[in-house]
């Protein structure tokens, strides 16, 4: 997040232009989370493809309504004790004034928050891609509202809030490295430890129902991050906004080529599972680091991300735990990556004057990031895991056997994704059968 | 009447369909299916994991004859289904009782 900008003692005036770069942006996020739904809805079994979109949708509905309750008053309030934020005149949003500016900056609180509250609902999301084809869904959407609340919206203000010890210490995330790529990550690991594997995991070939999709969801997902990224300076007046767009872009392309230049050496072929994954590691590792280097640094990020990404989508088969759409081997790992790389590659000439080693800033920044970085994977991780003990000893965090093996689509849905069955449906009437009587529930044979 | 099966490489339905209209074929029925004989699967990998797929696609194609056609008639599919690579396929015949014309109720070859 960006430090104030303050034009030579004038306070901030409202910029139109500002404000409505930031609305496009907060829009341009809000796209992430149906493309993050794609991108996981596809790498499923055609048996839990909309449970999967699903999990994703959910979040925009009940983050949304928390923000608006308490959510953004305990990110982004006044601190008490370094950990969480509290402002009673932002409960409801009832009291904040149509061109009152976010303190500091050229754009109304409003715009802010509209923009801050895209961030809160698509984190929980991400975490959704762990856990498919098993969660019972009104146990996900409890999870989604406890996790925002003890969890997302204190480690937001941390990272970005006025107060907030990594705020403080000067821990460099620009749009989301630790609050919410590792916070996520991290929840995944926590909560994949409790509830278990899939049934059939190593054992059944579970593969991805609709690669389209994931490229689609892909596709979203590249598009909505320039909102991300470059919308997370709050304005354009000194094109740090810019040359985060730019590292996105350039980061992205990187760890596409990454990836499949790894899996074509270890595997034999370049997959388009394997091309959008990479993109998706790229954006996750220049998140933190997009406002502090250069180009050259972001394809080095960018790189570096899709190679080790590509590596530790394997790991979840070694150590037997069943991160299902790799949770924690793109968006922690890639996390990680992004937010220690900016103790390497920071050039001093981007969001702040602070140097990494690779710049002549020796290991200061490299040892911030790590605090920054261990602090958000520890509490997420511990606090993911309790939270989803809880709920497996009340309301039960999985589906019975039956239902996820026969697909947690029927159980928990009462639907079906496709329909491509040509029977049925002949409702002309034939010399000797009777009229059709009007059916109270009508059966579909499929 | 008989009952020819064939369980064939998909992409050869156009030649088998070309085939059986000069025969004097009137009609079949074409199912996709998958499955394997001697050509087994394939391998697949996604983010790393290697998925053996046994069953390939295919498709059954189902034809009714009268008992004097059945054995040049299997002739006819065999020639237009042969590519001479493995994964070609299976064609048998079965003995069938009856037949009817659901529109007109005719029954037997009469009803082919």
């Amino acid at each position: 997040m960006a430090p104030a900008i303050t034009l030579a003692a004038d306070a901030p005036t409202l910029s139109a232009a500002n404000t409505g770069f930031m609305l496009i942006c907060s829009a341009l996020v809000m796209l992430m989370t149906p493309g993050l739904a794609f991108f996981y809805g596809g790498m499923v079994r055609v048996k839990s493809a909309l449970n999967m979109l699903m999990m994703s949708f959910i979040s925009l509905g009940i983050v949304t309504v928390l923000w608006v309750l308490y959510g953004f008053s305990m990110a982004f309030g006044t601190d008490s004790g370094s950990i969480v934020g509290w402002n009673s005149d932002w409960v409801g949003l009832g009291d904040i004034g149509l061109t009152e500016l976010w303190d500091g900056y050229t754009i109304p609180v409003f715009v802010f928050l509209v923009f801050q509250l895209m961030f809160a609902v698509l984190t929980p999301a991400l975490i959704s891609g762990a856990l498919a084809d098993r969660v019972k869904f009104t146990a996900w959407a409890l999870f989604v509202a406890l996790w925002a609340t003890v969890v997302y919206f204190p480690v937001a203000h941390w990272v970005w809030g006025a107060g907030g010890w990594a705020f403080e210490l000067g821990v460099i995330d620009f749009a989301g490295g630790t609050a919410v790529h590792i916070n996520a990550g991290a929840a995944a690991l926590g909560v994949i430890l409790v509830i278990g594997k899939r049934i059939g995991f190593k054992k059944d070939p579970m593969r991805p129902h609709s690669l389209p999709l994931v490229m689609l969801g892909a596709g979203l997902l590249w598009f909505g991050w320039f909102g991300f990224n470059a919308g997370s300076w709050l304005g354009n007046d000194d094109g740090v906004g810019a040359l985060m767009f730019v590292n996105t872009q350039v980061a992205t392309g990187a760890a596409v080529l990454g990836w499949l230049a790894y899996e074509k050496i270890r595997h034999g072929a370049f997959t388009t599972l394997g091309a959008a994954s990479g993109a998706v590691s790229g954006l996750v590792a220049i998140t933190p680091a997009g406002g502090a280097v250069s180009p050259l640094g972001a394809i080095a990020v960018g790189a570096v991300a899709g190679v080790l990404c590509a590596m530790a989508v394997g790991l979840k088969y070694r150590f037997g735990y069943d991160d299902s759409l790799d949770v924690v081997g793109v968006h922690l790992v890639g996390g990680i990556l992004g937010s220690l790389l900016v103790g390497f590659f920071a050039t001093g000439k981007g969001q702040s004057d602070v140097a990494g080693l690779f710049y002549g800033g020796g290991l200061d920044q490299f040892w911030k990031q790590c605090a920054g970085v261990f602090g958000v994977l520890a509490y997420s991780l511990v606090v993911s895991a309790v939270l989803a003990l809880l709920l497996d000893r009340t309301v039960g965090m999985r589906v019975s056997e039956d239902d996820e093996v026969a697909g947690i689509d029927q159980a928990e849905h009462a639907e079906t994704a496709y329909d491509f069955s040509g029977a049925g449906g002949g409702a002309v009437r034939t010399a000797d059968a009777a009229p059709v009587a009007p059916a109270e529930s009508k059966k579909v044979d499929a | 009447m008989k009952l020819i099966t064939a369980v064939v490489k998909p992409h050869r339905l156009d030649e088998i369909k070309e085939a059986l209209q000069a025969f004097g074929v009137h009609g079949l029925t074409v199912t996709e299916a998958s499955g394997y004989g001697r050509q087994r699967g394939h391998t697949e990998v996604y983010r790393g994991a290697e998925y053996t797929v046994d069953l390939v696609p295919k498709i059954r194609i189902e034809v009714l004859v009268e008992d004097d056609d059945a054995e040049q008639l299997i002739d006819v599919v065999v020639k237009a289904a042969r590519t001479g690579k493995i994964g070609d396929g299976k064609v048998w015949s079965t003995p069938v009782e009856t037949a009817v014309r659901v529109r007109t109720g005719e029954r037997g070859p009469d009803a082919l």
